[in-house]
């Protein structure tokens, strides 16, 4: 995906056990943060919903 | 290259005859320059039918996927290797073949020769390394190695890697080749560069699908993008459509392209299909030291769990 021109970190991969709730709250904020630092993504949308 | 018909044509008419197989799966002269097609040969009468040039760039394990019947089929590098796909992935079996293997110098890109010329070419002959264009008025005389397809230039598989017959000797493999400049060029390149680069090289597609067709390994009998339902990938021209179908697509090649340069040649309006697989070719390289269809008894890695296979990207 990067490959194609996705930014570092748009993508996410985790591995994380049904038992280990914290780890996934952690996670999940953590690419939250990450995701919301690179701000919105206009790349894969068709022309309509392009956010403008 | 051009020598190897008589022994191609001798090994098919022996297998017909001897009722080895049903029948011989070669190329025909096509009825343009440059466009040779693939002939099925049923009997041994029309063995003379059967040409080799550096034309015959179509890949034939493409006409093997789920054929029953037993099959002579001449194979150079890279169809042997789509071959050992084909029977990797039990698509056809080992002993319904007869793999009539012949070494590869290159087949020629007729994309840049009808580029080099502001007129149709009508003729095209080659003798020995020097390629003859001829057309209404012209008439140039062109180096082989100056005119081979990109995948050739760049291919180290030359040899089939496996075969009953041969048809002519083994041929000397290229080395200290760079295969992937191209790839790490746009690896370089920041997101916003790379978004652009393939969004400028996929912009004429017309979603025809000849490189799907033209490919062995898209045999799938109902293709993710002919799909209805669900409906993976939407049917438009929309750039985020096609996009997806080629990422979709060479996704699904991931360790099993053997970079013939089908897809390339198919493609009508001259995309370089390839810059998709390469990529994957190469992080298959570099992670698993796997280059598809080079090992008739190992199991590609995108099928197999190792230990030792590289799982940094889980976080």
């Amino acid at each position: 995906m990067e490959h194609m021109g996705v930014e570092p970190g748009r993508l996410s991969f985790s591995w994380i056990s049904s038992a280990e709730s914290t780890k996934f709250v952690d996670v999940v904020k953590d690419v939250t943060a990450t995701v919301k630092a690179l701000g919105p993504n206009n790349n894969f949308k068709k022309a309509a919903d392009k956010v403008t | 290259m051009l020598g190897y018909i008589d022994k191609i044509r001798e090994i098919s008419k022996r297998l017909l005859d001897e009722g080895r197989v049903d029948m011989v799966v070669g190329f025909r002269k096509g009825s343009m320059p440059m466009m040779n097609e693939p002939s099925f040969i049923k009997n041994s009468g029309e063995v003379s039918k059967l040409v080799w040039d550096s034309n015959c760039g179509i890949n034939l394990a493409n006409y093997l996927t789920d054929r029953k019947e037993k099959i002579g089929v001449i194979a150079k590098g890279c169809d042997s290797r789509n071959i050992v796909t084909h029977i990797l992935e039990n698509k056809i079996k080992r002993d319904q073949l007869v793999i009539i293997g012949v070494p590869c110098k290159g087949m020629i890109d007729r994309r840049l020769i009808t580029a080099m010329f502001d007129t149709e070419v009508r003729e095209v002959n080659e003798k020995g390394d020097t390629v003859t264009v001829k057309g209404a008025g012209f008439e140039k005389k062109l180096k082989k190695s100056d005119i081979l397809q990109d995948n050739c230039s760049k291919c180290i598989h030359r040899n089939p890697v496996l075969y009953d017959e041969l048809a002519a000797p083994l041929v000397e493999e290229q080395k200290d080749i760079d295969r992937y400049a191209e790839v790490r060029r746009i690896e370089a390149m920041s997101p916003q560069e790379k978004w652009q680069y393939f969004e400028d090289l996929i912009a004429p597609c017309i979603r025809c699908y000849a490189c799907r067709n033209a490919c062995p390994l898209c045999y799938c009998p109902t293709c993710f993008v002919d799909e209805s339902r669900p409906q993976w990938v939407g049917k438009s021209q929309d750039e985020t459509d096609i996009r997806t179908f080629h990422f979709l697509r060479a996704y699904h090649c991931a360790g099993r392209c053997t970079d013939c340069g089908a897809c390339e040649r198919a493609c009508p309006v001259g995309i370089k299909v390839r810059q998709f697989t390469s990529k994957l070719n190469k992080d298959c390289l570099d992670m698993f030291g796997w280059e598809a269809g080079v090992l008739p008894d190992q199991r590609p890695p995108l099928d197999t769990f190792k230990p030792a296979d590289p799982g940094d990207f889980i976080k």
